[in-house]
């Protein structure tokens, strides 16, 4: 056991944690952060996407102790303190982007990272990006119209509400 | 996933001692290894993160003109670094998913050496060289099968230089589970002749095809790739036969060879 | 003008704003205190006798607290099964022991042997690994026709073979059938087989058992679709635990799709073992423990022949199936590819002869039940995939040969035994042809031929029977569960409502839908409504949500419950307004008195019920609750017709969906945001099953598709937009609103659109091909254009 450090949605936190603990354990378990989810044990439902240090990785797929130090953001960071949902949380309600909610939390993080880098990505470019996140529930058609209404596009001739 | 001590040291000496210990293991990205550990697969007793060493970090160019990329260099990096090899950048580019590129790196896609990752068809068809805390390996040396290396224990991928092709092009077939390559072929066409090396299809994991090389090297077309090979010794397995896989390699090849052209 | 609210508007849904903010409560997401961990070991081989086991080692290991194996659960109950069919003699269903940890015997793989329970999870992993087991194995049962040769290995010593029933349907019709078919001027056959599905939902299975000594109650944390009915069958017959001992709590649940409505012997486990040690005990699956222990879905093979006479009528269906049990009954595995799918076998058609026979047969493989559809997809995949043969034989239109052949006079009593109330096939037919363009399809294939491929188009029917289902019906049909459900309506003084539903959303949104039907039927806003379900402690009783039956029978319920509320408001409105009670309207919140200006607001009638100063005690009770149960007088019968256009890849047989549409009829629509969001979640799912998904085992019974890296799950990039229209509405006419349901729909309708669309596509490229099993992935594509 040892001590690991990191800056989780601006705050700093510590807990002691082994050498095996994972990313998203350390979320879950130790910092009680149940927001981060697990959806699979081989890297690839990206239920469990966070960013560290700015980049989005899967956080059941990286050490706590890689991340000591670094900064974390988390869906639990997303909203405003207030509770307003950002651009992107919104518009996932707005268009219905979500259903059972357990993909949620990756998706969000996934899309946010796609943003900050393509801001206005077109369909296809929006479906390559998730292609590290699984859905079972929305056959994806409103997640990927949520994603281009949250970066200014006009997604009305899009077919269904 | 058993436990382990971890260690991340910051410089190539520290790491190779670390990893002298019996049951130490390098861990780069970790996007292979920290799966197969979650299912008990593998249980080393220390894991030494290559993460921490910022000279086996970054893309440069060397004096011959080959593209040299840190051991611990992302995928997401050389996607967004390696515009000298256009080819190679795209192939990065298309590994796994955004947050998968983000964490793995070339030096652990090498060492792993899976029969269906990109990088091995890459740096094959590159002729590229694998540069490790000890010595030089030329990749024609350097894959020896199917999770198969040159490398010794502790020994670890500290650069790998790429000769840049005057055309080249990367085609990947998505097995459609995993997104690995079913077959994958890499085509570099240099001054020297054409190498064509293939992922994902043989039992034998990345291996170069020769024929269609010869036909490539002496017609750099599309129309010039040979037939396909023989299925014999190509992985049949649930998503594809032998002789579907065959038969792949040369579609991909045509492919790749029009793409690059 | 869309409405803003109420029945037929489409608010935001407000569960998402816990899971947009990561706020959500998961099962994973609780822990009760000291509570310890377990892990299942499980079978690695198919089938074998447990010759020892042996603790020694394991118990001794860091903190171990106690390790169970089936010896721990003689005398206790087994896993029950729900459903019991009756085969076509008269006889009863074989139907085998089924113990929480293996006896004797393991039956696939996955099958639990025991179960450590320790202080850490990783330390009851490293003590499983420490448990010696001794096991012989034994031939595995995998091919089910091998499985019912005569002499063939047993899946179960104790029965007489691996066969667990034999299901004729309707038996006394045979005759006339064979007899149909004798007389055909055509008749078309197809092999095909119904490819072996894993559901998946994103949330793998989570249990927390826990005990409380002091009153000697028990709660059971659990991702159910349906906790009462957990309750019900884990408390009657496997632990013992009379209902008021137990209470069941599903709280929010990521997705299920029919594998999570099934009692799981992780969750007696849980339970029991919560008691055994007077401390919580949690198991939380992972994804790979998920391939292997949740109930899979499909897997049907079977031959369907259609007769046709000389002007093109379909005059007799004629069906023979062999369905997967896997080695134990799930809760209601034997109803699936009985009731669930020989009932449907008439589709949107007007044939007049049917007959299904189905063998159900055991293997060593995982149980098999209801998948998002559950027989109807099965049904219809047959049905519809037969007659777009037959039109290639025939020459013909397929749309016209369906039109043709269309059943368009209501109510119509099928020869298979169900009475459909409602339905316009030519309506939706005509939405589709529309919305999918059909007459610019040639033009887009020459495009798409000029660029090297091919391209197809594939059109179908479907009809499913939801809203499951009338008890007095089902109860004869032998299931072993009424299926009514239940509601409790509370109003509180103020005015607010809370309504305690049996229904369970796992993603449906019921917590923003069925408050529109109250705000609706009172005339208050929504916001005024407040949902409760998935606690066994809360609404009096429930059976859940599969089927799409949630609003059908669910909300039938919390409207008989909101109707009694409101004739008791009206009682107390026509008192305070010195008013008969005949006249009294209740309209957007406010009671009025019929051709007067008197009038009182909601709030001050509930408030009355409350405080009840100015009240008529002697009529009526203070206070202000109503529970109902509502049982159905008939299934409900959603129908649709979907088109789905393909481009294949000759050089590489990889098939890529290039547009999608459904024109479903669900009768009335309460929130048509989530209804289509319910569609287009159906057909990512039966795309997905058309395209990619393959549950495959290998003759030893070892599942080769057992992660994602080889199960391959429908990404963003596989699935275009997808056209959704339901305007075409008959409404339902013996439930209250009307309604049919629309949860399985896009999964039953799609997977037939796609191997119609591949079917075409290659034919157009010269290729003399019928059918492609699915998935219809990049290698059978090939290998069918490459013999």
């Amino acid at each position: 056991m040892s001590q690991v450090t990191m800056t989780v949605n601006g705050k700093e936190m510590s807990s002691d944690a082994e050498g095996r603990t994972l990313l998203s354990q350390f979320l879950r378990e130790n910092l009680g952060m149940t927001g981060t989810h697990v959806g699979c044990d081989t890297s690839q439902c990206g239920a469990c996407v966070v960013h560290v240090d700015g980049v989005a990785v899967k956080s059941c797929t990286m050490l706590a102790m890689e991340a000591d130090g670094a900064a974390v953001s988390t869906i639990e960071g997303q909203a405003a303190d207030d509770g307003t949902l950002n651009t992107l949380q919104q518009a996932f309600q707005d268009h219905h982007g979500l259903q059972c909610g357990f993909c949620t939390p990756g998706m969000i993080m996934s899309a946010a990272d796609l943003l900050k880098t393509n801001p206005k990505p077109s369909e296809a470019e929006v479906r390559h990006h998730l292609e590290g996140n699984i859905c079972r529930c929305t056959g994806y058609h409103n997640i990927v119209k949520a994603i281009m209404a949250a970066s200014g596009q006009d997604v009305s001739s899009i077919a269904a509400e | 996933m058993y436990n382990f001590e971890f260690e991340k040291p910051s410089s190539i000496a520290d790491a190779v001692a670390a990893l002298g210990d019996e049951e130490a293991t390098a861990l780069s990205g970790g996007q292979t290894l920290l799966p197969t550990m979650k299912q008990r697969l593998a249980s080393p007793t220390k894991v030494v993160s290559l993460l921490g060493i910022s000279e086996m970090q970054g893309i440069c160019t060397g004096d011959d003109g080959a593209l040299c990329i840190g051991g611990a260099t992302s995928h997401a990096d050389v996607a967004a670094g390696a515009s000298a090899y256009p080819g190679l950048a795209a192939l990065a580019g298309g590994i796994g998913d955004p947050a998968v590129r983000a964490r793995g790196t070339v030096g652990g896609s090498l060492a792993n050496n899976d029969p269906a990752a990109c990088y091995p068809a890459g740096a094959l068809a590159s002729g590229a060289t694998i540069v490790t805390n000890a010595r030089e390996i030329a990749a024609d040396d350097y894959f020896q099968g199917m999770f198969t290396t040159a490398l010794d224990e502790s020994e670890i991928i500290t650069e790998v230089r790429f000769p840049v092709p005057q055309a080249s092009n990367y085609q990947k077939f998505e097995q459609p589970a995993s997104r690995f390559a079913l077959v994958g072929v890499f085509v570099a066409k240099y001054a020297d002749g054409v190498r064509v090396a293939v992922t994902g299809a043989s039992e034998e994991g990345v291996h170069r095809w020769t024929a269609a090389e010869e036909a490539l090297s002496a017609n750099f077309s599309a129309d010039a790739v040979p037939a396909a090979p023989g299925a014999d010794g190509m992985i049949a397995d649930l998503h594809g036969t032998a002789a579907y896989r065959a038969h792949l390699v040369a579609v991909l090849t045509k492919r790749a060879v029009a793409a690059a052209s | 003008m869309p409405k803003d609210h109420g029945i037929g508007a489409s608010p935001k849904r407000r569960e998402d704003i816990r899971f947009l903010s990561g706020t959500g409560n998961y099962t994973d997401d609780m822990n009760v205190n000291g509570q310890a961990y377990v892990h299942f070991l499980r079978s690695d081989v198919a089938h074998g006798r447990i010759k020892s086991i042996n603790l020694d080692a394991a118990s001794a290991m860091p903190g171990v607290v106690k390790i169970f194996t089936g010896a721990d659960f003689e005398g206790v109950g087994g896993i029950p099964c729900g459903w019991e069919i009756t085969d076509k003699h008269g006889n009863a269903m074989q139907e085998p022991a089924h113990p929480v940890l293996a006896q004797g015997k393991v039956r696939y793989v996955g099958d639990q042997i025991a179960a450590v329970v320790a202080e850490t999870l990783e330390q009851a992993r490293d003590a499983a690994e420490a448990i010696d087991v001794d096991i012989e194995e034994l031939p595995a049962v995998v091919d089910m026709a091998g499985a019912l040769v005569d002499g063939s290995t047993k899946v179960h010593d104790d029965l007489t073979s691996n066969l667990c029933y034999d299901w004729g349907f309707v038996e006394e019709n045979k005759p006339a059938v064979e007899a149909a078919f004798a007389d055909a001027a055509h008749v078309t056959t197809l092999e095909l087989r119904n490819n072996r599905l894993i559901a998946n939902p994103m949330e793998p299975r989570v249990a927390i058992g826990d005990f409380e000594r002091a009153s000697g109650n028990s709660t059971l944390f659990t991702t159910s679709q349906n906790p009462h009915v957990i309750r019900l069958l884990m408390g009657a017959f496997v632990l013992g635990i009379p209902e008021h001992k137990l209470r069941v709590v599903a709280p929010d649940v990521g997705g299920g799709f029919g594998t999570k409505i099934f009692h799981y012997a992780e969750e007696a486990f849980c339970t029991f073992a919560a008691k055994a040690l007077n401390r919580a005990v949690k198991w939380t699956s992972t994804r790979s423990e998920a391939f292997i222990s949740d109930a899979h879905g499909r897997d049907h093979v079977t031959t369907i022949q259609l007769a046709l006479d000389a002007d093109n009528n379909f005059t007799a269906v004629r069906t023979d199936t062999m369905a997967n049990m896997g080695a134990y009954l799930s809760t209601f595995a034997p109803s699936v590819p009985t009731w669930l799918h020989g009932t449907l076998m008439a589709g949107n058609y007007k044939t007049p002869l049917v007959y299904v026979n189905v063998k159900a047969v055991f293997t060593n493989t995982v149980p098999v039940d209801a998948y998002r559809g559950a027989g109807r997809p099965e049904a219809t995949y047959q049905l519809e995939r037969v007659i777009d043969k037959a039109a290639l034989e025939l020459g013909l239109d397929p749309i016209a040969l369906r039109r043709q052949n269309f059943i368009t006079e209501f109510p119509y009593a099928t020869p298979v035994a169900v009475e459909y109330d409602t339905g316009d096939y030519h309506a939706t037919m005509d939405v589709l042809e529309k919305m999918a363009d059909l007459s610019g399809f040639e033009a887009r294939r020459k495009a798409s031929e000029a660029r090297g491929m091919l391209r197809g188009i594939g059109i179908n029917c479907y009809i499913e029977a939801c809203g499951i289902a009338p008890s007095n019906l089902v109860g004869q049909l032998g299931a072993r569960a009424g299926l009514y459900e239940s509601a409790t309506v509370r109003v509180n003084a103020t005015g607010g409502l809370v309504v305690m539903t049996g229904s369970h959303s796992h993603g449906q949104g019921h917590e923003t839908a069925f408050p529109q039907v109250i705000a609706e039927m009172i005339g208050i806003d929504e916001s005024m409504v407040e949902i409760e379900h998935g606690d066994t402690d809360k609404a009096p009783m429930g059976m859940g949500t599969y089927g799409s039956r949630s609003l059908a029978v669910g909300g039938s319920a919390m409207v008989r419950a909101t109707e009694k509320i409101i004739a008791k408001t009206k009682k107390i409105a026509a008192h305070l307004m010195e008013a008969a009670e005949a006249d009294i309207e209740l309209k957007d919140g406010t009671f009025s008195v019929a051709g007067t200006d008197k009038s009182v607001a909601w709030g001050d009638v509930t408030l009355a019920a409350y405080v009840p100063h100015n009240y008529p005690l002697e009529d009526i009770e203070p206070g202000l609750e109503e529970t109902a149960f509502y049982d159905p007088a008939n299934f409900t019968y959603p129908s649709g017709a979907y088109a789905c256009e393909v481009e294949v890849d000759p050089d590489t047989g990889k098939v890529t969906i290039e547009a999608f549409n459904a024109a479903d009829d669900f009768g009335n629509v309460v929130n048509p945001m989530i209804v289509d969001g319910q569609v287009h979640g159906g057909i990512g799912q039966g795309i997905g099953q058309a395209l990619l998904e393959n549950a495959a085992y290998d003759e030893n019974g070892q599942l080769l598709s057992a992660s994602y890296m080889d199960y391959a799950m429908p990404r963003a990039s596989d699935l275009p937009f997808y056209g959704v229209d339901h305007s075409c509405q008959t409404p339902c006419t013996h439930n209250p609103l009307g309604v049919k349901g629309c949860g399985e729909a896009g999964a039953i309708g799609s997977p037939p659109a796609v191997v119609n669309a591949v079917v075409n596509a290659l034919r157009s490229g010269g290729h003399d091909i019928h059918h492609i099993d699915m998935p219809v992935s990049p290698s059978r594509v090939w290998q069918a254009m490459n013999g």
